[in-house]
């Protein structure tokens, strides 16, 4: 584990308001999910889940063929298809058709896929100005921050973080109601709205019959960036592929129930092309692009076990559920995806050596993969990791002393007369326990991996006597 | 351009070929209840009125949306039912844009947006918009307010029917566009308001 993410984690802990904070908005959206996925609520839950993770799986396994057949059919609705790599081409395109058109003004709907890639940062390092319209998205932009939560992006921050940031930005005075301050973005968006050259979207889904993406939000944002401005463009991962629109009534009734606790999020768009002006559409974008990204997920994708990780519908749900993210938070993760999604995506698409410490970042509880959606094994793709962690740290001849406990501890285990031993050993040398649990280990014992081990682990004291006395005594 | 080395790579992590069909995709689920309009017409009202929208059903349409309105401005949408309901006639109703930027700026300074819908939704309490030369998408999206007024046949069981009804949205329209409840954030400290970025109220009359 890196010492920022040590540091990152230690700060979290300590800041009280902040983990009130994220143990209150996480518990809301957890009970929420549980309440509306309840079998008086949505009987057919779990046979939806099934068919969600089938869906999937037939997806990526014959992902090449349904994004040619989405390539296809934007096409032939008049819009166009862009094949980006990695960060780098997605910005070269947008800057080039913002030349081309003359366009300065850019209004953005909520995409991790942009986050993921810096998108706003590379477009105004080039003079353009782009403006995130997803309210908590436009906190953190003003804030300078990346979002907290793939879902509630800026849920680490209080009505008065938010009256301080509007009033210094906006030179609006404070204000501290949550109803005025939306009011504040909703005037200084419209404006925008109007004015904008390009609207760029992320998508939920793209759907390949159809050449279409389709986009859920709650706001409105959405909708106005992909109808105000007269270039559309949607930047998805190329993961974000299902086959057919009649499979959205399988996924939608999954996605806003993980996410939000909502039986449907209050828009759902579904936008295959630009206006059809032809057929008499009246308004809508003219030009209509979507940006198809890899950035390292065709790398997860020849290992069958892994390549789940490519199903995400990134509802956040494994957020809320995970004990460990509700303490350490969504910045403590060293990259834009947090909590067990998070810890899985960013190993394979950065490389394990990017945060060693992350796919350790679980107690593997299971917890995330009992609420996934489209059930992603999530802790054994953890444990996956974990081995990959290991085997590296093995091969650069680390942890020595962790594979040397590791061998006395297997010698103990088989064989048994040492182990009673042992036992008895620890019953006489047992340190005081405090409120029936032993948190400080005697000096000599806390060293290396086993201090770092028991910091944050206590132990209940031995028996006076063992299970093998008492069995020996019946 | 990298359209070939994605497709490369895809493939070749897939173990597959250009050109190789996919395998038999799973069957679309679809599963259409049987329901009766007036139990569908109930569910959708609650569904509404749960979402803090207004839910009314009424013989006479053209009435209760002066009623609604109250002398205040509105932009309708070409829909021929708002125009056979009289709902168009109304004073301070404007309608018959097909000027896209005349349009926008008659959406963006009224108090009302006035459309029908292609179907609502019982069991979420959705309207189902598509775009076309009837339906602008901007009327439901840049009023305070927006006021559907639907005929009851047009109400469907949910997801389900609908996409039984219209397996491929592009083949009708560019823009199909779900509306469940007004428009909502939570993003300050989870607490609930309405009325962000499209209209904070929302009302579906349903007619007949």
């Amino acid at each position: 584990m890196s010492a920022e993410f040590q540091q990152k984690i230690h700060e979290t802990l300590a800041d009280a308001n902040l983990q009130l904070a994220i143990y209150t908005a996480t518990g809301r959206l957890k009970d929420k999910r549980v309440e509306n996925v309840a079998p008086d609520v949505l009987p057919d839950y779990q046979e939806l889940r099934a068919q969600a993770n089938a869906i999937k799986k037939h997806t990526i396994e014959n992902l090449d063929y349904y994004l040619e057949e989405f390539e296809r059919n934007v096409e032939a609705h008049g819009g166009k298809v862009v094949w980006c790599k990695d960060a780098g081409e997605v910005s070269d395109f947008i800057l080039g058709l913002a030349k081309e058109r003359r366009a300065r003004l850019i209004v953005k709907s909520k995409s991790m896929t942009t986050e993921e890639i810096d998108l706003n940062e590379s477009l105004e390092h080039q003079g353009l100005e782009s403006v995130e319209t997803d309210l908590g998205e436009y906190i953190l932009q003003l804030a300078h921050e990346r979002p907290y939560h793939i879902v509630a992006p800026a849920l680490h921050k209080t009505r008065y973080d938010v009256a301080g940031i509007f009033s210094k930005n906006l030179h609006v005075p404070e204000e501290t109601v949550p109803e005025k301050q939306t009011a504040i973005a909703r005037a200084v968006l419209r404006e925008k709205f109007l004015a904008a050259d390009i609207g760029i979207s992320g998508a939920n889904f793209l759907v390949a019959d159809s050449g279409a993406v389709c986009i859920v939000e709650n706001e409105g944002n959405a909708r106005l960036t992909t109808t105000a401005p007269k270039i559309h463009i949607a930047v998805a991962g190329i993961e974000k592929l299902i086959p057919r629109a009649q499979d959205l009534a399988t996924f939608l009734k999954l996605l806003a129930r993980s996410a939000t606790g909502q039986a449907l999020s209050v828009y759902t768009s579904f936008l295959s092309g630009p206006r059809r002006a032809g057929a008499g559409e009246i308004d809508g974008p003219d030009e209509f692009y979507v940006v198809l990204l890899d950035n390292g997920r065709t790398k997860l994708l020849p290992d069958r076990a892994r390549r789940q990780s490519l199903y995400c519908i990134r509802c956040g749900a494994c957020l809320n559920t995970c004990p460990v993210y509700r303490k350490i938070g969504g910045h403590s993760f060293p990259w834009v995806y947090s909590g067990p999604i998070g810890a899985i995506i960013t190993p394979q698409f950065m490389g394990v050596g990017h945060e060693p410490g992350l796919p350790f970042a679980s107690s593997l509880c299971g917890a995330c993969g009992e609420v996934c959606p489209v059930k992603i094994d999530i802790p054994k793709v953890l444990l996956d990791l974990r081995s990959e962690v290991k085997k590296a740290e093995a091969r650069e001849g680390h942890s020595r002393l962790e594979r040397l406990a590791f061998r006395a501890f297997a010698w103990v285990m088989t064989h048994p007369r040492v182990y009673a031993m042992a036992g008895r050993m620890a019953a006489a040398v047992a340190p005081a326990s405090d409120g029936g649990w032993i948190r400080h280990l005697p000096a000599p014992l806390a060293v290396g991996p086993l201090k770092a081990w028991l910091s944050q682990r206590d132990l209940p004291p031995p028996p006076a006597r063992s299970f093998r006395d008492l069995w020996r005594m019946r | 351009m990298s359209r070939e080395s994605i497709l490369h790579r895809v493939r070749t992590a897939l173990g597959r070929s250009a050109g190789d069909p996919p395998a038999a995709p799973p069957p679309v689920r679809i599963r259409v209840p049987e329901s009766d309009r007036e139990a569908r017409i109930a569910s959708m009202m609650a569904r509404v009125e749960a979402l803090a929208g207004q839910a009314c059903r009424t013989a006479d349409p053209r009435a209760a949306v002066a009623g609604m309105i109250a002398g205040k401005t509105a932009v309708a949408s070409n829909a021929e039912f708002l125009a056979a309901c009289g709902i168009t006639d109304l004073p301070c109703v404007r309608s018959g844009l097909t000027d896209r930027d005349e349009l926008r700026a008659a959406c963006a300074s009224a108090d009302f947006g006035i459309t029908s819908a292609d179907y609502v939704l019982a069991d979420t309490g959705t309207l189902v918009m598509l775009s076309s030369p009837q339906e602008a998408r901007l009327i439901s999206l840049l009023p305070p307010a927006h006021i559907a007024v639907v005929p009851a046949e047009r109400i469907l069981s949910g997801l389900d029917e609908l996409f039984s009804l219209v397996p491929d949205p592009a083949a009708v329209s560019s823009s199909l566009v779900l509306i469940t409840g007004p428009s909502r954030t939570a993003d300050i400290e989870q607490i609930l308001v309405r009325g962000v970025h499209g209209p904070g109220r929302i009302a579906v009359v349903i007619a007949g």
